[in-house]
C-alpha cells in the first residue's frame, strides 16, 4: 500500500523520537530510584555565590525597558527590510527590468510612511523620552 | 505593470488601512477630549469600506496578487457583515468607554485595523495571506482585550489571549508548512490540484493541524478554553465586537480553506468531515454543560458562543453548498443575536459599577419592562425557540448536515439544543419570576438602547424582514466557492 511505504519513510524519526523519550525518562527516574538522597536545609536552599539569597528574583521592573526593546526590534526589522531592498534591487549586475525597480522603490516608501506614522505616534505620545 | 492593475480591486482595503493610519495621526495630534471624532470618523470610513465593497470594482469577481486574495461574492458577503458588526461595536462603546473612564481615541483606530485584517483574511486564497490576515486582526485584538489596562482582570484576558493565540498560530504554521512541504504549493487552487495518494496521509497530518489553528480563532471545543476569561475580562464592548465580527471572519475563512484547498473531488471532503463533525459535537456539548453552572452574565455569553460555534460548524461539516450558505445564515444571526445580547448587557448598570451577575437580573421586569422583553426575546431567540430568529439559524444546519447525511451530528445537536434551552430559560425565569433587585440607571445612551431595540426587532420580525434576502444572499456567496 502506497501509505504504508510513505510512512515508512519517517520510521528513523519514530525510532528517534521512541529512543529520545526512552533515555529522557530514564534519565529522571533512574537517580531518583539510585542515587542517595538525604536533603537539608542548606542543600534544598538556592544558591548565591556562597551567601544567603536576599531577594526574590522576580522583581518589578520598568516598563521603559520593554518599550525600548520593542523600538529597538521594529528599527531593527526596518533595516532588515532596507538592506537586501538596497543591495539587490538596484544592483546592475542582477539586471533588473526598470519598471519593477521603479515599482520596487516606491513599494518601499510605502512601506517607510506606515512605518514613519507608527515613529510618529510614538514620539507624540512621549514613549521615546526616559522618565 | 500586472500588480499595480490588481489595487483597484483591493480599494476597500486600501481605503481603511489609509483611514486608520490617518486617524491615528489625528488622534494623537488633537487634545484627547475629541476622541468621540475619532469614533465618528472610523464609522464613516467602515461605512465608505462598505459602499466599496458592494459597488464598484470590487464587487467583481477576480483573482489578486498572484492567487493571494479573491474578490467574490462569498467575501463581499463576509465582508460587509464584518463591517456592519464594527460599526456596532465602535457604538456601543460610546457611553461606556467614557463612564470607565477609558475613552481613548485608540479604541476605534484598533478596531479599524483588526477590521482590515479581517478583511484581508476573508478574501485570501493563499496560505501566506490567510496567515497575514489573521494574524492582523489578532494583534489588533490583543490590545482591544486589554483596554482596561488599569483592571487585573483586563490585563490578563489580554494575556491569555495573546499566550493561546500565539500558540495556535503556532499549531497553524506547523499545519500549513506540512501542507505546503507536501504539495509543494500555498494557493488553495494548488494545493487542491497537489493532492494525491501518495502524500495524502501527510496531507492529513497538516490540515488537521490547521483545522486545530483555525478552531481556537472560532473558539470551538476543545480549544475554547481562552474564552471565558477573555470574554469575562475584557471591556464589555469589546466581548461584544469579540463575540460578533471576529467569530464571522474565522468562520468565514475556516469554510474558504477547507472547501477551497480541500474539495470534495480530490476525496479530502471525508477526511475533515470527522474532523469537522467531532470538534462540532464537542462544541455543543461543552456549551450545553458548562454554561449550566455560569453565575457570570459575560461567562454564560461565552459558552453559550462555543456552542452556537458548534451549529455553526454543523453546516460547514455538510460540506455541500447548502452547508456552506446555512453557516453564513447562522453566523449572520448569531451576530444579530450576539450584539443585542451584549447591549442589554450594557444597560446592566448600578450607582457603583457595571453588574455582570445573571442574579443582579432578578426582577428586571418590574423595574424595567422594557428592558426585560427585550432581554427575553434575544435569550429565546438564542436557545433556538421558533418564531425567533434563532429557530431558522438553527433549522438550516439541521437542514443542510440531514442533507449531507449527518444523522449522529444532527442527533447530539438537537439533544444539546434542549440542554441550552434550560438556561437560558433560566435567565429568562430570573428575569420574570424573581424578587427585584435594585433598578439599573436610566443613562446608556441612544447608541446602546438603540442598537439593542434593533436587533430585538430584527429577531422578532427576521421572518418577513431579514430571512428572505438573507437566504438568497448566503445561497449565492455560498455558491461562489464551489
Amino acid at each position: 500500500m502506497a501509505g504504508s511505504d510513505f510512512l515508512l519513510e519517517y520510521l528513523p524519526i519514530l525510532i528517534f523520537m521512541g529512543l529520545a523519550a526512552i533515555i529522557g525518562i530514564a534519565f529522571l527516574v533512574l537517580p531518583t530510584l539510585l542515587a542517595p538522597s538525604n536533603p537539608d536545609q542548606e542543600k534544598v536552599s538556592t544558591y548565591e555565590c556562597g551567601f544567603e539569597a536576599f531577594d526574590d528574583a522576580r522583581m518589578k521592573f520598568d516598563v521603559q525597558f520593554y518599550i525600548v526593546a520593542i523600538l529597538f526590534i521594529i528599527v531593527d526589522l526596518d533595516v532588515a527590510f532596507l538592506f537586501p531592498w538596497a543591495v539587490a534591487l538596484f544592483n546592475p549586475e542582477l539586471g533588473m527590468d526598470r519598471d519593477f525597480q521603479i515599482f520596487a522603490f516606491w513599494s518601499m516608501f510605502v512601506f517607510l510612511a506606515v512605518f514613519f506614522i507608527g515613529f510618529a505616534y510614538e514620539w507624540k505620545k512621549g514613549a521615546l523620552e526616559w522618565r | 505593470m500586472q500588480l499595480g492593475d490588481n489595487i483597484s480591486f483591493a480599494f476597500p482595503e486600501i481605503w481603511l488601512a489609509i483611514s486608520a493610519m490617518a486617524l491615528l495621526m489625528i488622534g494623537v495630534f488633537i487634545d484627547s477630549k475629541y476622541h468621540r471624532f475619532i469614533s465618528f470618523g472610523a464609522i464613516f470610513s467602515i461605512f465608505v469600506a462598505l459602499f466599496l465593497v458592494n459597488f464598484g470594482t470590487a464587487s467583481e469577481n477576480a483573482s489578486l496578487f498572484n492567487g493571494a486574495f479573491v474578490t467574490d461574492g462569498f467575501g463581499q458577503f463576509s465582508k460587509s457583515v464584518i463591517y456592519v458588526a464594527a460599526i456596532f461595536a465602535i457604538i456601543l462603546s460610546d457611553r461606556f468607554m467614557e463612564r470607565e473612564r477609558l475613552a481613548r481615541f485608540e479604541y476605534p483606530v484598533l478596531i479599524l485595523l483588526s477590521v482590515l485584517g479581517m478583511s484581508l483574511m476573508v478574501a485570501s486564497t493563499d496560505l501566506i495571506s490567510v496567515y497575514m490576515g489573521i494574524e492582523l486582526q489578532s494583534l489588533a485584538l490583543y490590545i482591544l482585550a486589554t483596554f482596561n489596562r488599569d483592571s487585573r482582570r483586563s490585563t490578563e484576558a489580554g494575556l491569555k489571549y495573546f499566550v493561546l493565540g500565539a500558540l495556535s498560530s503556532g499549531l497553524m504554521l506547523y499545519g500549513m508548512s506540512l501542507i505546503y512541504g507536501f504539495t509543494g504549493a500555498t494557493t488553495f487552487e494548488a494545493i487542491a490540484a497537489g493532492a494525491d495518494e501518495a502524500n495524502r496521509i501527510g496531507l492529513i497530518f497538516g490540515m488537521v493541524f490547521l483545522i486545530s489553528g483555525l478552531s481556537f480563532k472560532v473558539s470551538a471545543a476543545p480549544f475554547h478554553m481562552w474564552t471565558p476569561d477573555v470574554y469575562e475580562g475584557s471591556p464589555t464592548p469589546v466581548t461584544a465586537f469579540f463575540a460578533a465580527a471576529p467569530k464571522f471572519a474565522a468562520m468565514a475563512i475556516f469554510a474558504r480553506v477547507l472547501v477551497e484547498a480541500f474539495p470534495a473531488a480530490t476525496d479530502a471532503l471525508s477526511d475533515w468531515q470527522q474532523v469537522i463533525v467531532l470538534v462540532s459535537i464537542l462544541s455543543m456539548v461543552v456549551g450545553a454543560f458548562s454554561a449550566i453552572a455560569q453565575k457570570n452574565i459575560k461567562r454564560l455569553m461565552a459558552y453559550s458562543s462555543i456552542g452556537h460555534m458548534g451549529y455553526a460548524l454543523m453546516g460547514l461539516a455538510a460540506g455541500t453548498s447548502q452547508g456552506i450558505s446555512s453557516v453564513l445564515v447562522y453566523m449572520t444571526i448569531y451576530l444579530i443575536m450576539t450584539i443585542g445580547t451584549f447591549a442589554c448587557i450594557l444597560m446592566m448598570r448600578r450607582p457603583e459599577g457595571m453588574a455582570e451577575n445573571i442574579s443582579d437580573l432578578s426582577g428586571l421586569s418590574q423595574t424595567r419592562p422594557g428592558l426585560a422583553i427585550m432581554f427575553s426575546a434575544l435569550m429565546f431567540s438564542l436557545a433556538g425557540i421558533p418564531i425567533f430568529l434563532g429557530f431558522f439559524a438553527k433549522l438550516y444546519v439541521f437542514m443542510a448536515a440531514v442533507n449531507a447525511g449527518l444523522f449522529v451530528l444532527v442527533v447530539v445537536g438537537a439533544l444539546s439544543s434542549v440542554i441550552a434551552t434550560y438556561y437560558y430559560l433560566r435567565v429568562v425565569k430570573i428575569i420574570w419570576m424573581d424578587e427585584p433587585a435594585p433598578e439599573f440607571e436610566r443613562d446608556a445612551g441612544p447608541g446602546v438602547k438603540g442598537v439593542a431595540i434593533l436587533s430585538t426587532v430584527l429577531i422578532v420580525a427576521g421572518i418577513v424582514v431579514i430571512m428572505p434576502f438573507l437566504n438568497i444572499a448566503a445561497e449565492a456567496a455560498a455558491a461562489t466557492l464551489f
